[in-house]
C-alpha cells in the first residue's frame, strides 16, 4: 500500500486555503480523491497548478452513475506533477437537471478535447469552454452514448441521409 | 521464337468475337482495388497481395490509394457511422465500372458490433457485389472473392452499364439509406441538355447499374 501522507497534506493545504473547497476526501488504495463543489472547481484547479505544481492533467473523464442515482454524473480530474511526482484526483458531482461545471481549459489546455469527449459521450456541459462540440460521434448524433439509459443500438436505425 | 509468332501462325489475321467478351475480359484481368482497410481484415487484405498468396496472379495486385484510379473497393473491416459518409464519397469518386467487395463479418453485417457506432452492413451505404464471411477471412477467401468477381464481370454486358437517368432508380432505393437529392443546379442544367440534345451523360448517382445491382 502506497503511503498517502504526502497526498493528505495537500488536502490539508487546500482546506487551509478555503474550507469550502474540500467537500469531502477519500483515501483508498494509495490514492487520494478530493470531492470539490462545482462552483470552486476552477479555483481549486488553478491553485493546485500554480501553487502546488500539479502541472499536468493526465485525464479528464465523466461517468454516469445511472438515472436512479443522485447526483447522477461525476467528472474526474487526474492530476500529476512532473516536479514532485505526486498524483491527485479531483471529483465533481453533478445532478441530472443541471450537469454544468466550469471549464478548466484556462488552467490546462489539454482539457479542451477531454471536455469535448465528456460532453459528447456523457452530456456534461462545461461552461466557458471555447469550442464545445462533439468530437468522437458524428455531429448529427442524437443523445449521449455513454449514458446508462442510452439504448445500445441507438434511438433510431441508421441512415446516411 | 516467342508466343506471338505461334499465335500469328495458328490464328487468322481477323478474329470475330463478342464485344462484351473482349471488354469484360480486359476489365476482369486488370482489377485495381482501392485500399479501404478499416480494421483487422485489412491485415489479411495486405497479406493476400504478399508473396505467399500473391493476388497478382489474378491481375489485382495494385492497390491504389486514390479512388480515381481504382475500380474495386474492398471494404475490409467495420464501418463506423462517422466513417460511412466518407466511404460513400470515396465510392462516388471511383470511376465506372466499379465493384464492391464486402470483406468480413463486420463489413457484411456489423458482425459482433451490434451497437450505435457501427453501420450494420456496408450494403446500407454502397451496393455490394461479393460478400466474404469470416472474422477475419483468410487471404485465400479474398483471392476466391476476386475470382468470383471476375466470373461475375464476365457475365456483364456493356449495354447494362449505359448510365442513363431513371427517376424510378431513385425511388427504388429504400428511404433513408442513400442521400436522395434533386442535384445541384449544374446537374439539373446537364439533365436538360441531355434531354434536349440527346447526348451522353457523365456518370451520376444513383445510376441504373446501381439500382440493378442493389435490388
Amino acid at each position: 500500500m502506497a503511503d498517502t501522507t504526502v497526498l493528505l497534506e495537500y488536502v490539508e493545504k487546500l482546506k487551509a486555503e478555503n474550507a469550502e473547497w474540500v467537500a469531502d476526501f477519500k483515501n483508498a488504495r494509495g490514492e487520494v480523491t478530493i470531492f470539490v463543489p462545482r462552483e470552486f472547481l476552477v479555483d481549486v484547479a488553478w491553485v493546485l497548478k500554480t501553487k502546488y505544481q500539479f502541472d499536468m492533467l493526465v485525464d479528464l473523464c465523466g461517468s454516469d452513475r445511472g438515472p436512479e442515482e443522485d447526483p447522477r454524473f461525476e467528472v474526474n480530474y487526474h492530476l500529476f506533477s512532473t516536479i514532485h511526482h505526486n498524483r491527485l484526483r479531483l471529483k465533481v458531482l453533478l445532478g441530472e437537471d443541471e450537469p454544468n461545471v466550469g471549464t478548466v481549459v484556462t488552467v490546462w489546455k489539454t482539457a479542451n478535447w477531454h471536455e469535448r469527449e465528456t460532453f459528447d459521450m456523457v452530456g456534461v456541459i462545461f461552461d466557458g469552454h471555447p469550442d464545445l462540440r462533439r468530437i468522437l460521434l458524428p455531429s448529427d448524433f442524437d443523445g449521449h452514448a455513454l449514458r446508462k439509459d442510452y439504448p445500445l443500438r441507438g434511438y433510431e436505425p441508421y441512415s446516411l441521409s | 521464337m516467342g508466343l506471338e509468332n505461334t499465335i500469328f501462325e495458328s490464328l487468322p489475321d481477323v478474329v470475330t468475337v463478342k464485344l462484351d467478351a473482349v471488354i469484360n475480359w480486359a476489365r476482369k484481368s486488370s482489377l485495381w482495388p482501392a485500399t479501404f482497410g478499416l480494421a483487422c481484415c485489412a491485415i489479411e487484405m495486405m497479406n493476400s497481395v504478399s508473396a505467399r498468396n500473391d493476388l497478382s496472379r489474378f491481375g489485382a495486385e495494385t492497390f491504389r490509394a486514390s479512388p480515381r484510379q481504382a475500380d474495386v473497393m474492398i471494404v475490409s473491416g467495420r464501418v463506423s457511422r462517422k466513417m460511412a459518409p466518407v466511404l460513400r464519397r470515396i465510392y462516388d469518386q471511383m470511376p465506372e465500372p466499379k465493384w464492391v467487395i464486402s470483406m468480413g463479418a463486420c463489413a457484411t453485417s456489423g458482425g459482433v458490433f451490434d451497437n450505435y457506432a457501427i453501420v450494420q452492413g456496408v450494403d446500407k451505404i454502397v451496393p455490394v457485389d461479393i460478400y466474404i464471411p469470416g472474422c477475419p477471412p483468410r487471404p485465400e477467401m479474398l483471392v476466391h472473392a476476386i475470382i468470383m468477381l471476375q466470373e461475375k464481370i464476365m457475365k456483364e454486358s456493356v449495354k447494362d452499364r449505359r448510365d442513363t437517368y431513371e427517376p424510378e432508380s431513385r425511388e427504388s432505393i429504400v428511404p433513408g439509406t442513400l442521400p436522395v437529392t434533386e442535384g445541384t443546379k449544374l446537374e439539373q442544367a446537364m439533365e436538360e441538355a441531355v434531354v434536349e440534345r440527346n447526348i451522353s451523360r457523365p456518370y451520376s448517382i444513383p445510376s441504373r447499374h446501381e439500382k440493378r445491382r442493389s435490388s
